[in-house]
């Protein structure tokens, strides 16, 4: 039980990290019906630019962690979004209206080019960061049991998450900018004839993906102190995957699939080979494609009449 | 030629749009009015829907000139902007002869996406929508009352809660032109409005049209296949065949036009009738079209 827990746990943290990079994929999905798959690069970005920020703060003296945790997640997140911001404007806005493969194409070559230029201008080893949030809580350790830690790097993870999850959902559901980003969804052109900057709406979704990507870059470089140029990668996969589960093109889903993908990947690890853990997470997907192609919680696509 | 006392809305000049070697807009040119409603009638594949498509942003133009001048506003050159210009700066909208909601959104909210230009500029990129700041809820406040109002006007209160795609058909056409006029135009392009409404909402819809030429003083250029509605509510008719203009008159000039009989009924004998049988020709025409 005090095992189960434990592994409880530490899926929902790894969930959250998942969720917060799912999210990018299916609001860009939603909006102009592209996968971008350059967005796990996007995640690994804003995991050095974390990095960065802290090593930087090091030299300049700051050593107040919360004070240094919100000045990096605000760079972090900036510097992230122009990366989002950009990478729409110069691989996928001047491919809008072409055929469908060629963005999708792009983005495996923008993907490709990210990584790459991190590891020339950062090097390919593993870069380490010393845990700057140590301690948590110790559950149930007086009846001689497994002891059940709670990090409070998980405490925090999990909060950030949540917090940015209903700031987004409040955006998506009430605001005008929320409105434009599912008019653009359901009729660009209707959208446009309304008045709405369309142009500008996907930039803005692509900025907001790559926001929440940056937040989760930062978390994995707390939880794991190792980064690489290489993460993006399986990192990314795994969150289109959580994207797919929950239903592409749906907010909700996004945030159900990445919980799914890190409680399957955690509970698989605790009790079977870790070894499989992959193969694990992408066999529920391969059921779940089979039985529910939409996802959990995704409408079935209606044929535009 | 169709002469006016009211102040020119707007003006194409010598507007031609081509498909490869086909013309489906000829070096057209008319004027519409402000505060009247301009009907814009012709055969199928007549041109209007590319009119309507060069008018809103869709096609750019091969040739021409389009020329808005709304009162109190400076005059906006449309064959040169963007479309989301057209509608935003130089206001003016439309509506789809196959309709285009957004059918996942409620009937309010498609409203509110009408409104979009204010909204948007006084929430700031959300900011202040996030945290609600006074300017963003009094503009809020403004914006769900003018929503309230069109709901009020098309009959769609009861429904505003619903997604605008579970709406029956006539419903949704209102729908449409409610969202149109959200977006406070100063020119509002109505693609075949009445198609598919069964006679009682075809009478509705012409009120419609009609008062909100009364009340908000706007342009409207109407495409229509019904002659009877042409006849009853326009104030100015233009004829397009194959991509040219044929007749620009008022209706009741239109009805006897001899160029208008030809494209309508063919070329073959009518040549030489009288004008009252031709003119009744064309009413049994129209009668059988509708």
């Amino acid at each position: 039980m005090e095992y189960f827990t434990q592994q409880l746990i530490n899926g929902i943290s790894l969930g959250a990290i998942y969720a917060l990079i799912a999210i990018g994929y299916t609001m860009v999905y939603g909006i102009i019906g592209m996968i971008n798959f350059a967005h796990g690069e996007i995640y690994m970005i804003g995991a050095f630019i974390s990095l960065i920020g802290f090593l930087l703060l090091g030299t300049f003296g700051i050593t107040y962690i919360p004070l240094a945790l919100i000045i990096v997640l605000v760079l972090a997140m900036l510097f992230t979004s122009i990366y989002g911001w950009a990478i729409e404007r110069v691989a996928y806005r001047p491919l809008r209206g072409s055929v469908k493969l060629a963005p999708l194409i792009s983005a495996i070559g923008m993907s490709i080019v990210l990584q790459n230029y991190v590891q020339i201008s950062q090097g390919a080893r593993v870069k380490p960061l010393p845990p700057l949030i140590q301690g948590g809580l110790t559950l149930f350790s007086d009846n001689g049991g497994y002891p059940v830690r709670l990090s409070y790097l998980q405490i925090l993870i999990v909060v950030v998450t949540i917090t940015l999850m209903a700031a987004f959902t409040y955006v998506i559901a009430r605001t005008p900018l929320g409105r434009a980003q599912r008019a653009t969804e359901q009729d660009m052109t209707m959208a446009r004839l309304s008045g709405v900057n369309v142009d500008r709406i996907i930039s803005l979704t692509f900025v907001m993906g790559a926001a929440l990507a940056a937040v989760a870059g930062l978390m994995v470089t707390l939880y794991y102190g190792v980064i690489d140029f290489y993460i993006g990668f399986i990192a990314g996969i795994k969150a289109f995957t959580a994207a797919v589960l929950g239903g592409i093109g749906s907010l909700p889903g996004a945030m159900l699939g990445g919980l799914l993908i890190g409680l399957i990947e955690a509970f698989w690890s605790g009790y079977f080979p870790i070894g499989y853990k992959d193969v694990a997470t992408f066999s529920i997907l391969v059921l779940v494609l089979i039985f529910r192609p939409t996802g959990l919680l995704g409408r079935p696509e209606v044929e535009k009449v | 030629m169709y002469c006016s006392s009211r102040p020119a809305l707007l003006t194409v000049d010598h507007l031609s749009m081509r498909f490869g070697g086909l013309f489906a807009v000829n070096d057209l040119g008319f004027t519409a009015y402000g505060s009247e409603i301009t009907a814009i009638i012709g055969p199928n594949g007549a041109g209007k829907t590319t009119l309507f498509n060069c008018l809103t942003g869709f096609y750019k133009p091969s040739v021409g000139r389009i020329a808005l001048t709304a009162p109190g506003a400076p005059r906006f050159l449309l064959e040169r902007m963007d479309g989301y210009r057209i509608a935003r700066d130089a206001r003016v909208a439309r509506t789809f002869q196959n309709i285009r909601l957004f059918p996942g959104m409620s009937v309010l909210e498609n409203l509110l996406v009408g409104q979009h230009t204010p909204l948007m500029r006084a929430s700031r990129y959300s900011l202040a929508g996030l945290l609600g700041l006074r300017g963003y809820r009094l503009q809020e406040r403004r914006s769900l009352d003018t929503a309230r109002y069109w709901l009020d006007r098309t009959g769609l209160t009861a429904q505003a809660d619903q997604p605008a795609g579970s709406l029956p058909y006539g419903s949704q056409r209102r729908l449409e032109i409610a969202r149109a006029m959200c977006t406070e135009p100063a020119l509002l392009c109505l693609d075949e409005p009445a198609a598919g409404l069964n006679p009682r909402e075809s009478l509705d819809l012409n009120q419609l049209i009609l008062d909100i030429r009364q009340e908000q003083g706007i342009g409207i250029l109407l495409i229509e296949h019904d002659m009877s509605v042409v006849m009853t509510i326009s104030d100015h008719v233009i004829v397009l065949d194959h991509g040219s203009l044929i007749a620009d008159d008022d209706p009741a000039g239109v009805r006897c036009d001899p160029a208008v009989i030809r494209a309508y009924l063919g070329t073959a004998e009518d040549e030489d009738l009288p004008t009252e049988v031709a003119a009744d020709l064309n009413r049994t025409a129209a009668g059988g079209r509708s």
